[in-house]
């Protein structure tokens, strides 16, 4: 390569290029982030909760959308957009135009007067338009950056030459008229594009009445009437009358899988997206009616099928196959739906809100961007790539991720961002980095020998607290609490501006003890510790009291009780804050090379992705032959996956910087993060091998089910798609020609105990059904299916199918179909197939010369050895569990491990591609680091008073704490200790100590709670 | 006379109970508000003196869960 360059961009700043920044940060390089908007964030703040763990977006946004902003190696560019790129690969050279603010930056202390005193009101975008804001505003209340701007568009002194109040009014003279839009010109290696998309405009949609009815609305509206900190305060009211409604409707593939409106393609998110907003809904409203209409259930995700069944079940959402013809609203405002059964029967029924299930659809903007930057678009107008290289735009260098080539839902997007990293690193100058000081850290204060001086600080979180809990009084009976100096409310402690705050009543008071008391430690803490740290203080010296999650969210109808209980906890935090220590986190030196286990298509990219950034890479692979379950496929619309296969086998055999190990074994895995040793041994020879490594990628791929249903194995003719679509690539059918295909899907998929959707079977047999129509245009094609889940662009060829005469019979698990044979003594026999037809309302029967059945894709049994080897987690399913199902989709919670392809879950070609790089590029993050730091809480030994009796070496789970022979005391690895404390409860001599929760600091959370006045009492 | 109301502390394992707790009030499940929790790394890190410390320090019962 002749140019590499250090310096790379991310367009576009969801949680797609957010992603892609912190990954290409945590490399070394220097990342130039453009966000259109004026904050980063992309459409996660919008939401209230995400499927399929309803956990809050924002929550689990926050500390991203932070690191992203502090990140010395990160430079972000608000109200920017690319104007021109010129140049080639490594060596680009790109004009953004920084768009006009009208507000100083730096003087800007985001204390909003100016907005409260703007005599304009506009539609908040970020609301829906359910609220107004002003010409001065800011993005949304946790904004990064948090300035406010002036919208140009609306501002009476920008436009009219009138007002100019917000000048009068800004206490830090932040304001700006002149300000002017400037262009700049950056030199980048690579451009990652990651603009997203927008979200379908129903207004077209006149019979479902958007904008002239006024209670029906737009799932994303909805989002917002359901979040706490959303324009309703989380109160679910009708527009027309602000009553809570009783009964919602939410109708499905508004703006989706419709020909008529050139969206052949399914949007992918919004089947969960109903199913999540109909739980929170029942949450939010006792006896609440819910009911989606929907064509396909599309529940294709990992834990998604149980997340329906939940919302079938427990929650007791209504699921109606339907399609629904028109709404009109009735004299109350309330709406009437007309909607058509599978068998043709209309009924009529009542609902008080209608929501609609918008679509995804690419960007207005998008041919606009393409032509700047000479990429092309696809058919339906998003960004075009291709299957087996998807996250490469038409040009050389330019990379994409997140739903700007296609829908997509949160993981995915996380995992497309992590992989165009890998795809990008190519053209960038990868070194491997120092531990770096941040720069702009002040020094760590050494607090020893001072009195503890407290900083309390309690967390309204919008409403989410402070709706429930007496938040001042909180703060006021934390201030008369021992060594506390200081104590004071905040309204997003996590959002910039207030931790601001924090670090300048750090300096302000001496404090040298930080409390915040606010949501839950798990996603907030690390993002305070590092606050304190930039404040001159030891990360350490920082607790957290929870009195959002597990209190005001917990005891909503009992404010002074839960008020009470979050004085105590507070008073619980203060005393261990008191308590606390600095602590230091010692490096831990990084072994450059990779192991990766499991030698597929998942497998052999990651291994090509590390190879090429130059990684020296061990693969394993427990067959004799490189390939795994992709030996199987040979069809791919278009693409050929045997030449792929035969391309990557050669790349990674011929890699200098790969060695292959096939027929091997694992004997043994031992170590941690950066230091790993792998003992593994040849299954003929049984010679055995060590290797050393830094991270691991499991890539172990998963088996085909082996079905006895359907009588599978008691005729020839009776196949799985696996074996049909080989019989395909030979040409060698059963004789005489065939006349009726029979498919069944879902063959040991969703069923109880095996709850998930095996993701490809649907495509999969579309994608046969295709090929053998193709053959045998006569051929008569009946496919029985429970939802057809041809999801994203993969909706073209259902279509097409259906239009080539092929028939789709719906089939209920109640009422599966039966399979008999015409003669049971001949092993090649006709089958006979029975299976009620919904839309004629009868019984139909096929007499089959063919038989395929779409078995499920089971997890590996071999998953438990290697999880207890690897200290990583597999779901109920037997699937690995990632560390984060949104946030961290190929990381695992033990650090330094990763994992791609089926292993994670079922999944096709493209998206194992996908996480494989994603998987390499977060590996990168670490091998191309010399070191990185240890957790700081960790068990020490007080060597006066072991009396080295063993009984910790026993105990501990994780091999960190040995006696050493010589001197006879228990001794810590630290890198290896956990910090989990089950030796220091165990350890008769109190010779070991947890650091960060000793029994001192412990003991002291009893003592503070040593009063009668607590609990209510009796 | 208002129903006699049990004093509860809660020790809870980070990685599970705790994020047990914190999903119950994602989801909004609504329990008493007379228990107030402790976070510790693991369950293992509970000493049997803990025990003793809570109960002496008044409370009518304890929870470990890990």
């Amino acid at each position: 390569m002749s140019h590499k360059s250090s310096s790379v961009m991310v367009v576009g700043a969801g949680i797609a290029g957010i992603q892609a920044a912190l990954d290409l940060a945590e490399m070394g390089l220097q990342v130039h982030l453009i966000e259109e908007s004026a904050s980063i964030g992309g459409r996660m703040p919008q939401l209230d909760k995400t499927f399929p763990t309803n956990d809050c977006s924002m929550c689990i946004l926050a500390p991203k959308m932070s690191e992203c902003a502090r990140h010395p190696n990160i430079k972000i560019y608000i109200k920017s957009n690319i104007s021109a790129l010129e140049g080639e690969p490594g060596d680009f050279t790109v004009k953004v135009l920084q768009a006009a603010k009208y507000v100083d930056p730096v003087k800007c202390v985001a204390c909003g007067i100016c907005e409260s005193k703007c005599p304009v009101k506009v539609d908040d975008e970020f609301d829906m338009g359910l609220r107004k804001r002003g010409a001065i505003s800011r993005y949304f209340l946790q904004s990064i950056p948090s300035e406010y701007t002036i919208d140009p568009e609306k501002c009476l002194k920008l436009t009219k030459g009138v007002c100019g109040i917000c000048e009068k009014v800004c206490p830090a003279q932040a304001i700006n008229y002149q300000d002017t839009d400037q262009e700049i010109s950056l030199k980048v290696g690579a451009v990652i594009l990651a603009t997203g998309i927008d979200a379908f405009d129903p207004i077209g949609f006149g019979h479902f009445g958007y904008k002239s009815y006024k209670n029906v609305v737009t799932s994303l509206e909805f989002e917002r009437m359901l979040s706490a900190s959303g324009p309703l305060g989380g109160h679910v009211v009708r527009a027309y009358d602000h009553k809570e409604p009783q009964s919602i409707a939410f109708i499905q593939c508004v703006g989706s899988r419709d020909e008529s409106i050139d969206h052949n393609y399914c949007s992918s998110a919004c089947c969960m997206f109903a199913i999540k907003e109909a739980m929170i809904a029942r949450e939010h409203i006792k006896g609440l009616k819910a009911s989606i209409f929907y064509m396909d259930i599309r529940a294709y995700g990992k834990d998604f099928d149980k997340y329906y069944e939940k919302a079938k079940f427990q929650y007791e959402v209504e699921f109606i196959k339907s399609k629904v013809a028109e709404i009109s609203e009735t004299d109350d405002g309330s709406l009437t739906l007309k909607y058509v059964l599978e068998n043709g029967d209309i009924h009529y029924s009542d609902y008080d809100l209608v929501v609609l299930s918008i679509g995804l659809q690419p960007r207005a903007n998008i041919v606009k961007l393409a032509q700047k930057l000479d990429i092309k678009l696809n058919e339906y107008g998003f960004c075009r790539s291709n299957a087996f290289t998807p996250l490469q735009t038409t040009r050389e260098g330019i990379y994409v991720c997140g739903a700007l080539n296609g829908p997509k839902d949160i993981p995915e997007s996380v995992t497309t961002a992590s992989g165009a990293v890998a795809d990008a690193v190519k053209y960038l100058k990868l070194e491997r980095q120092e531990i770096t000081e941040d720069k702009d850290a002040e020094p760590e204060k050494d607090v020893k020998g001072e009195r503890p001086r407290v900083g309390a600080f309690v967390c309204h979180c919008g409403i989410n607290i402070a709706g429930v809990v007496d938040v001042k009084a909180v703060a006021e009976s934390a201030r008369n609490l021992p060594n506390v100096e200081h104590a004071e409310d905040l309204m997003y402690a996590c959002s910039q501006d207030c931790m601001n705050t924090i670090k300048e009543r750090i300096k302000e008071h001496n404090l040298n003890r930080i409390i915040v008391a606010a949501c839950t430690p798990r996603t907030h803490e690390p993002l305070f510790r590092q606050t304190i740290a930039e404040a001159g203080l030891n990360p350490y010296l920082f607790e957290m009291a929870n009195i959002r999650d597990q209190c005001s969210w917990a005891h909503m109808n009992e404010p002074e009780l839960a008020t009470q209980k979050a004085k105590d906890l507070v008073r619980m935090g203060i005393a261990k804050a008191r308590k606390l220590t600095p602590l230091q986190r010692l490096p831990i030196d990084i072994n450059p090379q990779a192991l990766i286990i499991g030698g597929g298509l998942a497998g052999m990219t990651a291994a090509q992705s590390l190879a090429e950034a130059g990684f020296m890479t061990y693969l394993l692979e427990k067959e004799a032959e490189l390939g795994g379950n992709m030996r199987n496929i040979f069809f791919n619309f278009g693409n050929d996956p045997q030449k792929l296969l035969a391309e990557k086998i050669e790349y990674v055999t011929n890699h200098e910087l790969i060695e292959v190990h096939t027929n091997v074994d694992i004997e043994n895995i031992d170590g941690f993060v950066g230091n790993y040793k792998t003992v593994i041994i040849d299954k003929d020879t049984k010679q055995k091998q060590e290797i050393e490594h830094g991270i691991v990628i499991v890539a172990t791929g998963a088996d085909e089910h082996v079905t006895t249903e359907y009588l599978y194995g008691e005729s020839s003719r009776i196949v799985t798609q696996v074996e049909f679509e080989k019989m395909l690539h030979d040409q060698d059918f059963p004789k005489p020609k065939l006349k009726n295909v029979v498919m069944i899907q879902c063959v040991g998929s969703r069923e109880e105990g095996k709850m998930y959707c095996s993701r490809v079977c649907c495509t999969k047999a579309v994608k046969n059904a295709l090929n053998l129509k193709k053959k045998f245009p006569n051929v008569n094609i009946y496919i029985a299916y429970r939802d057809i889940r041809t999801y994203g662009f993969r909706e073209k060829y259902y279509t097409e199918l259906r239009d080539q005469g092929a028939m789709f019979v719906h089939y209920t698990p109640e009422n599966k179909p039966q399979v008999t044979l015409a003669d049971e003594w001949d092993p090649g026999s006709k089958v006979s197939v029975t299976v009620f037809d919904p839309i004629m309302d009868k019984e139909v029967v096929v007499d089959a010369d063919l038989l395929v059945l779409a078995t499920a894709i089971d997890a590996r049994k071999e998953n438990i050895d290697l999880a207890k080897m690897l200290k990583i987690s597999l779901n109920t399913d037997g699937m690995f569990l990632e560390a984060h199902v949104k946030l961290r989709p190929v990381d695992f919670a033990t650090e330094g491990v990763f994992v791609a392809g089926l292993a994670h879950n079922p999944k096709d070609m493209d998206e194992s591609i996908t996480q494989a790089k994603a998987a390499a590029s977060r590996a990168m993050t670490y091998l191309n680091k010399k070191s990185v730091l240890a957790e700081g809480t960790i068990t020490e030994v007080n060597e006066s008073r072991c009396s080295g009796c063993g009984f910790c070496e026993e105990i501990c789970a994780y091999n960190a704490i040995k006696i050493d022979p010589e001197k006879e005391i228990a001794v810590v690895n630290e890198a290896l200790c956990k910090g989990c404390g089950a030796c220091v409860a165990s350890c008769r001599c109190a010779a070991l100590n947890l650091r960060g929760f000793s029994n001192e600091q412990l003991f002291s959370v009893f003592e503070s709670l040593d009063l009668n006045d607590i609990i209510g009492g009796d | 006379m208002e129903e006699w109301q049990p004093k509860i502390l809660a020790i809870l394992c980070n990685w599970c109970s705790y994020a047990g707790a914190d999903l119950a009030g994602v989801s909004r499940m609504q329990y008493p508000p007379n228990v107030r929790v402790l976070r510790v790394p693991c369950s293992g890190r509970v000493d049997p003196l803990f025990i003793v410390k809570s109960l002496q320090s008044g409370f009518d019962a304890l929870l470990v869960s890990g």
